[in-house]
C-alpha cells in the first residue's frame, strides 16, 4: 500500500526524490488516523525548510496534526488544489494529495529515512 | 421505513432574514420629548450610515414565534438527564433567576457612588466569605467571567508572587488528562507548558513528577478530582514536591461538586484554585454561558488579587484601588454580578449541610451508574469514582448520538484525550433513581444494538428534527453568516 | 442505591480519600433557607442600592430600555438550561440563534465574520490585540488614551506578562478625538495593531477611515472598539477596521453592576483562522436539510490546547441571545430610530452645558462643571433622585472639574432640565 519508491518518517510523512526536487506528503496511515481532512496549512513558495521541523498542519474537524518536513530545502511549489479540496489528502495521499515540492539543500537526507518496509513495520509496532 | 415529515412551520422555521419584509416593526419607542436633530447636520454626513443592509424587519409576534420554535429544537436539563462529564449539568433552581431580576440588583450602574450600592457590596462580601469557607482558602476574587478566565487570573497570580520573590520562573506542569483551557491559560500567562503523563491508575505519577520539578517550574495545575473522576490520592505528596522547590499548586476546581462539604483543598496544600459557579453552584449554562470563575487563594497570594478589592469601614463598603502589588484588572467592572447573585442564592438554599448532602448524592449517583454499567461497558480506570465515571468504547461517538433517540443528552465524548473512545458520564445529584435507571437501560440496550444492528447506531440519531449533521462539510467550506 | 453499590452509608462513598484530605468540620454557612427567605434577602439588598433613580452615567454601561420579550425568550428552559451546543442534532435552536447573531453583528459592523461572543468588551480588546500580533507577526500595540480606561487596564494585565510593549497615544484637547500626530509618533515597524474606540470614552466619534489609512501605511492593523452598540444604528460602520472588538450591553442587557455582558470580535474574512471564540457554520444534515454546527473548532483550546487562539471556553451565550432578540425586535427601522432618539436627547442637554470637546458626539459628552465641583453637582442631583455624571479626574487627572454624561432614550426632558439647572446652565 505504501509505495516502494518513497521514503518515510516516523511522523508519517513521505518524500519522493526526483533529481534535486523532493515532493512531500502525508502517509495513508496518517490521513486515516486523522479522518476527514478539512484544512491544510502550508508554507509559501520561497520558504526555507529544515529537516524534521514543523512546516504547517493538517486539520480534521476535531484534530490538528503538525507536518514535519522529511527533508531540508526551499519550497518551490505548493499544491494549490488542497485549499479548495482538502479531501484529496484522504482519497489520494501519495498522488494528487502531495503537499509541497522542495528544492533539496541536503540531497543526502532522504536516503537515511525509512523505506516502505521499515515504515510499515514501524506503523505495526506503533498501533499494537 | 417511516420517513420524517417536516412540513409544519414549527419544524421549518426560516431565518429572521428570510421572514423579514420591508416596513414590519416589532418595537415601540415613546414619542420624543425633545426637538429632533438632523444626524447629518450635527455629526457631519460622512459619519452617518446608510440603512443596515438586510437587517431584520419583523413583528413582535414573528419574534416570539421564531425563538419559541427554535427553542423546541434544543435539549435541556428541564427535559431530562444531561450527563455531560465535567460540565455538572444539575437542575437550575428558578428562585435564582427570580432574585437576579430584583429591580435594585439588575438596574445598578457599576459607577454609581459606592454609597448607593451597599446592597451589592453585601452580596459580594458574603459570597466571597462562603466560597473561602467551602474551599478552605483565605481570600477570593469574584471577577473572572468563567473557569478559563479564572485559570488565567490564577496563573498570573502565581507569576506575580514568584516575581515578587525575585524569579517568575519559566514552566507550568499540566497533566495530560487536563482540560484544554489549562494549557491554553498557561500560555496566555507567558509560561511554557510541560505535560506530565498519568499512571495506570489514572493519577499523577509522583515519582515522575518529582523528577520534573526544578527551579524553573512555577506551578502545577492539577484538577481534583481529575477529569477521570478520580481523586488524586497523592495530592499532599504532590504539594510537598512542588513546595519543596518553591513552586505552587494551582487546582482546577471545575469538579468541586465532588468535594464541597467533604474536602477543602485549602486544608491540604493547594495554594489557589478557581471554581466554576456555572457548574457546582448551578447558575444556568444558557447554551454556553455566562459563567463565573472566582479564584480562591491562600494568604501569601492575597496582595496580588485583581483590582479592585472590597473594603469595609465605618462608613460602609467601598472599592479599594490602592493595591500596589495587584496583577491589575482582568476585566472591566467587578465580575459577572448577575451570576454571582444566583450562586449565592443557591448556597443560601442549601446551607453548609445541604451542600455536603448534595456532594454525597452526586457521588452516589455516579457510583450507582458505574456499578450498573460496568458489565456492559469497560471502565477506563479501576480507581474509585467520585462524581463522574469514564468508560471507553470504540464507538463512543455513535453511541452518544444513539442515546439521543432514547431521549437523553449524550455524555461527554472523546474527553479526556488520554482515554481512547472516552465516555465521560456525570449524572449530578439532582437526578432521581428513576431517571438514572432509564439511562442505564438505554445504554445497555445500545450496547446490544452495537453488536446486533451496528448500522442503526452508526447513523443515529433517527428521532430528531435534524438528523446527523455534516460537520466536515461545515469546516471545509465555512458559511458563517446568512447572505442573500 | 447504596445496596446496589454494595455500601451501607453515604460516607463510605469517599472512604478511599486519605484521612488528611477529609473535612470533618461543619461549613460555617447558615442552614438552608426557604424560597421566600431567599427572595426577601435579595429584595432587602436591592433596597440598599439606589433604586428607581434616573441615571446619567454611561462610560461603557448604558441605561437602555429592555423590551419584555427579551426575558420571555431567554427564560425558556431550552435556552436557559442547555449546555454549549456541541451535539448539533439536539441544539439546533441555540445554533440557529447564534448564526443569526453572527450575521447581524456582521451587518452592523461591516465585518465579514463575527464570533459567538467573548466575556465582555474589555476582554475582547486584549484578545483582538493578540489576534493582530499573530496575523502580523509583530509584537507592539498602540492604543489611544480615548479607549475606555478599564479596557486599557485589562489590555495591560493580559500583555504585560508576555513582554508585549503597549504604547498609549494622546487625544486632541480641542476636539476630544485622538491626536493623529501623537499616534503617528508611536507607530513603528513593530506595531501589530492600533486600537481606537468610537464613539470614544468621551463620547466623541473618531475618523476611523483616516486612522485606518495611517495604520495600514505602517503595516499595522486597525482594531476598532465600541462600548455603545446603539451607535451602530446610526453611525457609519467601522468597515475600514480589520478587527472590531465590542460590547453589546446596550442591546437589552441590564447594567447589573457591570455584568454579565457580552463582548464580540468581528473581523475580515481572511483573518478568520486567528479569531478566538466559538463560531457557528451552516451545513446540511443527512437528509439534506439545512443545519448548523460549531465549526473551525481547531482554533480552540479543546483541540489545540496551548497553541489555541485563546483559552476561552464558556462564553456569554445567553446574553448574546438577549442581544439577538433585541436586534430582531428593533430591526432595521427601530435601531435607527432608537439611535436618533439618543442623539437628540444628548444634544438637547449637551448644547446647554459647557462641553469640553468640539468633536461630533453620539449620546455621551464631557461637560465642564465650572466653579462647582462635580461632587457638589451630583450631590444636589441625588436630592432629585438623579444619579449624575462620572467624575473624569479619576481616569484623566488633567480633566479636573469635568464629568462624562450620557443621555439615552430613557432620559426624560424634565430630568435633563434638572441636570442643566444643577450645572447652573
Ligand atoms: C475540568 C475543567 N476545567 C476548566 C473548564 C473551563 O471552564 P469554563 O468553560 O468556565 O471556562 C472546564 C469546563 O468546561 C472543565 O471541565
Amino acid at each position: 500500500m505504501d509505495p516502494e519508491d518513497l521514503r518515510y518518517t516516523k511522523e508519517h510523512e513521505w518524500v519522493r526524490v526526483e533529481g534535486d526536487t523532493g515532493t512531500i506528503g502525508i502517509t495513508f496511515h496518517a490521513q486515516k488516523e486523522l479522518g476527514d481532512i478539512v484544512y491544510v496549512d502550508l508554507p509559501k513558495p520561497g520558504t526555507l525548510l529544515q529537516q524534521h521541523k514543523t512546516i504547517g498542519s493538517v486539520e480534521s474537524v476535531k484534530a490538528v496534526s503538525d507536518i514535519y518536513t522529511p527533508v531540508s530545502g526551499e519550497v518551490v511549489e505548493v499544491n494549490g488544489s488542497l485549499a479548495e479540496s482538502p479531501e484529496i489528502l484522504n482519497t489520494d495521499p501519495y498522488g494528487s494529495g502531495w503537499l509541497v515540492k522542495i528544492r533539496l539543500s541536503e540531497p543526502g537526507e532522504a536516503g537515511k529515512l525509512l523505506t516502505a518496509a521499515e515504515y510499515h513495520a514501524f506503523v505495526g509496532t506503533e498501533s499494537s | 421505513m417511516i420517513t420524517k415529515v417536516r412540513q409544519h412551520p414549527t419544524q421549518n422555521e426560516s431565518l429572521l432574514f428570510e421572514t423579514s419584509s420591508p416596513g414590519k416593526i416589532g418595537y415601540q419607542l415613546p414619542a420624543l420629548d425633545v426637538p429632533p436633530v438632523d444626524p447629518s447636520e450635527v455629526l457631519g454626513a460622512e459619519y452617518v450610515r446608510e440603512e443596515i443592509p438586510d437587517f431584520p424587519e419583523v413583528s413582535e409576534v414573528d419574534v416570539i414565534r421564531h425563538f419559541t420554535r427554535l427553542s423546541t429544537w434544543n435539549y435541556a436539563i428541564d427535559l431530562g438527564l444531561y450527563p455531560l462529564g465535567s460540565c455538572t449539568m444539575k437542575y437550575n433552581p428558578r428562585v435564582n433567576e427570580a432574585v437576579a431580576r430584583t429591580e435594585g440588583l439588575m438596574w445598578i450602574h457599576p459607577y454609581q457612588p459606592d454609597a448607593l450600592s451597599q446592597g451589592a457590596f453585601a452580596i459580594l462580601a458574603e459570597l466571597e466569605r462562603v466560597l473561602a469557607e467551602i474551599t478552605g482558602m483565605d481570600a477570593v476574587t469574584l471577577q473572572p467571567a468563567a473557569g478559563a478566565h479564572g485559570e488565567l487570573t490564577g496563573i498570573l497570580l502565581v507569576r506575580a508572587l514568584l516575581e515578587a520573590q525575585g524569579n517568575p520562573r519559566k514552566r507550568v506542569i499540566v497533566p495530560d488528562s487536563a482540560h484544554g483551557t489549562n494549557p491554553a491559560s498557561v500560555r496566555m500567562a507567558g509560561y511554557e507548558v510541560v505535560n506530565v503523563a498519568s499512571n495506570d491508575r489514572g493519577m499523577l505519577d509522583t515519582e515522575a513528577l518529582a523528577r520534573m520539578v526544578d527551579d524553573d517550574v512555577a506551578a502545577i495545575m492539577i484538577t481534583n478530582p481529575n477529569t477521570l473522576g478520580v481523586f488524586e490520592e497523592h495530592i499532599i505528596e504532590v504539594a510537598r514536591i512542588l513546595h519543596s522547590k518553591g513552586a505552587l499548586v494551582y487546582m482546577d476546581g471545575a469538579n468541586l461538586n465532588a468535594l464541597a462539604g467533604i474536602s477543602r483543598p485549602g486544608d491540604y496544600g493547594v495554594d489557589l484554585m478557581h471554581l466554576n459557579l456555572h457548574k457546582t453552584f448551578s447558575t444556568p449554562h444558557g447554551g454556553g454561558g455566562p459563567g463565573s470563575g472566582p479564584v480562591a487563594v491562600k494568604k501569601p497570594l492575597e496582595p496580588f488579587l485583581p483590582l479592585p478589592r472590597l473594603q469595609h469601614a465605618s462608613s460602609g463598603w467601598s472599592w479599594n484601588y490602592d493595591r500596589p502589588h495587584s496583577i491589575g484588572r482582568v476585566r472591566a467592572f467587578y465580575g459577572n454580578f448577575g451570576v454571582l447573585v444566583r450562586a449565592l442564592a443557591y448556597i443560601m438554599a442549601h446551607g453548609g449541610n445541604g451542600l455536603r448532602r448534595a456532594t454525597l448524592d452526586a457521588l452516589l449517583n455516579a457510583n450507582y451508574l458505574r456499578k450498573l454499567l460496568e458489565t456492559d461497558y469497560e471502565i477506563a480506570y479501576s480507581a474509585p469514582s467520585m462524581h463522574e465515571c469514564v468508560f471507553r468504547h470504540a464507538a463512543t461517538g455513535a453511541i452518544a448520538k444513539r442515546l439521543i433517540d432514547y431521549g437523553f443528552h449524550p455524555y461527554t465524548v472523546s474527553f479526556p484525550l488520554i482515554v481512547h473512545g472516552a465516555m465521560m458520564i456525570e449524572p449530578t445529584e439532582t437526578e432521581s433513581k428513576q431517571e438514572l435507571d432509564l439511562f442505564v437501560d438505554a445504554l445497555i440496550s445500545i450496547a446490544q444494538e452495537v453488536k446486533e444492528s451496528p448500522e442503526l447506531v452508526q447513523t443515529a440519531p433517527h428521532s430528531t428534527r435534524t438528523n446527523k449533521v455534516d460537520e466536515v462539510a461545515a469546516a471545509r467550506k465555512p458559511i458563517l453568516k446568512w447572505t442573500r | 442505591m447504596l445496596d446496589t453499590i454494595g455500601l451501607s452509608t453515604l460516607e463510605e462513598l469517599y472512604a478511599h480519600l486519605p484521612e488528611d484530605v477529609r473535612f470533618h468540620g461543619a461549613l460555617n454557612i447558615p442552614s438552608g433557607k426557604s424560597e421566600y427567605e431567599i427572595i426577601d434577602y435579595f429584595r432587602v439588598r436591592g433596597h440598599e442600592n439606589a433604586n428607581s433613580h434616573a441615571n446619567f452615567l454611561g462610560a461603557g454601561v448604558y441605561h437602555h430600555y429592555r423590551p419584555v420579550l427579551v426575558d420571555t425568550v431567554v427564560s425558556r428552559a431550552e435556552f436557559l438550561t442547555s449546555y454549549t451546543p456541541y451535539q448539533a442534532e439536539i441544539s439546533q435552536g441555540t445554533l440557529t440563534a447564534i448564526f443569526e447573531f453572527q450575521t447581524m453583528i456582521c451587518q452592523l459592523t461591516g465585518m465579514d465574520v463575527a464570533n459567538a461572543s467573548m466575556y465582555d468588551g474589555s476582554t475582547a480588546v486584549p484578545e483582538a490585540a493578540m489576534m493582530a500580533m499573530r496575523i502580523t507577526g509583530r509584537e507592539g500595540i498602540a492604543v489611544a488614551r480615548t479607549v475606555h480606561p478599564e479596557y486599557r487596564e485589562v489590555l495591560g494585565t493580559y500583555t504585560r506578562h508576555q513582554g508585549v510593549p503597549v504604547t498609549e497615544f494622546e487625544y486632541d484637547p480641542e476636539s476630544g478625538q485622538l491626536d493623529l500626530e501623537s499616534m503617528e509618533q508611536v507607530l513603528n515597524e513593530n506595531t501589530a495593531a492600533v486600537i481606537i474606540q468610537s464613539p470614544n470614552f468621551f463620547g466623541v466619534i473618531e475618523d476611523a477611515k483616516r486612522i485606518a489609512e495611517m495604520a495600514h501605511a505602517k503595516g499595522a492593523l486597525l482594531v476598532l472598539v465600541f462600548t455603545e452598540a446603539v451607535s451602530l444604528g446610526l453611525l457609519e460602520p467601522p468597515r475600514d477596521a480589520d478587527i472590531v472588538a465590542g460590547e453589546l450591553q446596550s442591546f437589552a442587557i441590564a447594567p447589573s453592576y457591570g455584568g454579565p455582558f457580552a463582548g464580540i470580535i468581528a473581523c475580515k474574512e481572511k483573518y478568520v483562522r486567528q479569531l478566538p471564540g466559538r463560531l457557528v457554520g451552516e451545513t446540511k444534515d443527512a437528509s439534506g436539510n439545512r443545519a448548523f454546527c460549531l465549526t473551525l473548532a481547531t482554533r480552540e483550546q479543546h483541540i489545540r490546547r496551548e497553541k489555541a487562539t485563546s483559552n476561552i471556553c464558556t462564553n456569554q451565550a445567553l446574553i448574546a441571545l438577549m442581544a439577538t432578540v433585541f436586534m430582531a425586535l428593533y430591526g432595521k427601522q427601530g435601531l435607527r430610530e432608537l439611535a436618533e432618539q439618543n442623539l437628540a436627547k444628548a444634544h438637547y442637554l449637551g448644547e446647554r452645558l459647557w462641553r469640553r470637546f468640539k468633536g461630533p458626539y453620539f449620546n455621551e459628552f464631557v461637560a465642564a462643571t465650572g466653579v462647582q465641583s462635580p461632587d457638589e453637582i451630583n450631590h444636589r442631583l441625588l436630592g432629585f433622585q438623579i444619579v449624575g455624571g462620572l467624575r473624569l479626574d479619576r481616569f484623566y487627572p488633567e480633566l479636573g472639574n469635568s464629568v462624562l454624561l450620557c443621555c439615552t432614550e430613557m432620559a426624560s426632558r424634565a430630568d435633563m432640565d434638572a441636570v442643566a439647572e444643577a450645572f447652573g446652565a
